[in-house]
């Protein structure tokens, strides 16, 4: 038996997006794939607890042959990549093969969030400088002489807002991870 | 960075100890732990990147695999084990240190 479910989240949340995975397996619903296409989740009905789910931010395209060579390796221990976006994939295990991290050290923890900010810092800077100019070109001597100019900027101002608090977010994570890092390997 | 005396991280240490018997990833992993009796768990992303650089080091070498099996084995070479040395040296200063000051034992 199979199910779909729409359901989305931030991109900094992926843990939340894992914990919430890891619970539909603990109840038997075990994720098959993912479809960016109104963020859908198909899910397949399985014996509780059966697999541990987790999701990693790649250097690389899924289908770059590093990410290729790399995926293979992570199959060979037991873990299987059942679904990808962008650079994510979404890897599970069986939790009979025992805990499921992706990385057991902090330099590689840390490095894959900042990873993830990497690609944050360019598309929150394009859309606060698109915003600020098409609000300024929209509001014109104290009127909105472009209605349409200004809500688009407002909206790209709101989005390159909204970014720069996720990678915030990933930041204050970074930190903890760092200040961990410098007494314990 | 290098530091020329630099500890090794229990992750590789513990690789460059297993393959001293030609292994797998998989075969990696299981040893750690059971060297360990559980409680260094490597997780298979950190010992990917673990086996890269040091195959980049030439602290271990992947062996030709066999034909039907995808799995590489790798082993331990002459400046892995001269490393593993150097830190084992490292380790039993430590250790040393420890007990006198600490009255152990």
């Amino acid at each position: 038996m199979r199910k779909k479910v729409h359901k989305w989240f931030f991109a900094w949340d992926f843990e939340k997006e894992e914990k919430w995975l890891n619970e539909m397996a603990a109840k038997g619903w075990a994720m098959v794939s993912f479809h960016f296409w109104l963020c859908t989740y198909e899910f397949e009905k399985t014996e509780p607890q059966k697999y541990l789910y987790r999701l990693e931010f790649l250097e690389h395209a899924p289908c770059h042959p590093e990410s290729e060579s790399y995926l293979e390796f992570l199959e060979e221990t037991g873990i299987e990549q059942v679904g990808s976006y962008m650079r994510w994939v979404y890897l599970r295990k069986e939790r009979a093969l025992g805990e499921f991290e992706i990385f057991s050290d902090y330099a590689n923890k840390i490095k894959h969030l900042n990873r993830l900010n990497a690609m944050f810092i360019p598309i929150s800077l394009l859309n606060i400088g698109v915003g600020i100019q098409n609000v300024s070109l929209g509001w014109g001597m104290c009127s909105v002489v472009s209605p349409f100019n200004f809500f688009t900027g407002c909206i790209n101002l709101l989005l390159g807002v909204l970014l720069i608090l996720g990678m915030l977010k990933i930041l204050g994570k970074t930190r903890k991870l760092k200040k961990e890092q410098s007494i314990y390997e | 960075m290098n530091f020329g005396n630099g500890a090794l991280t229990e992750a590789v240490y513990y690789i460059l100890l297993s393959l001293i018997t030609p292994m797998h990833g998989y075969g990696i992993m299981q040893n750690a732990e059971e060297l360990s009796h559980g409680r260094v768990k490597l997780a298979a992303g950190t010992l990917y990147g673990a086996i890269n650089t040091m195959l980049e080091k030439e602290w271990i070498t992947a062996l030709p695999g066999e034909k039907n099996s995808r799995k590489k084995e790798y082993v331990i070479t002459d400046s892995g084990r001269e490393v593993l040395h150097g830190e084992l040296a490292r380790l039993e200063e430590l250790v040393e240190n420890g007990k006198r000051i600490l009255g152990g034992n």
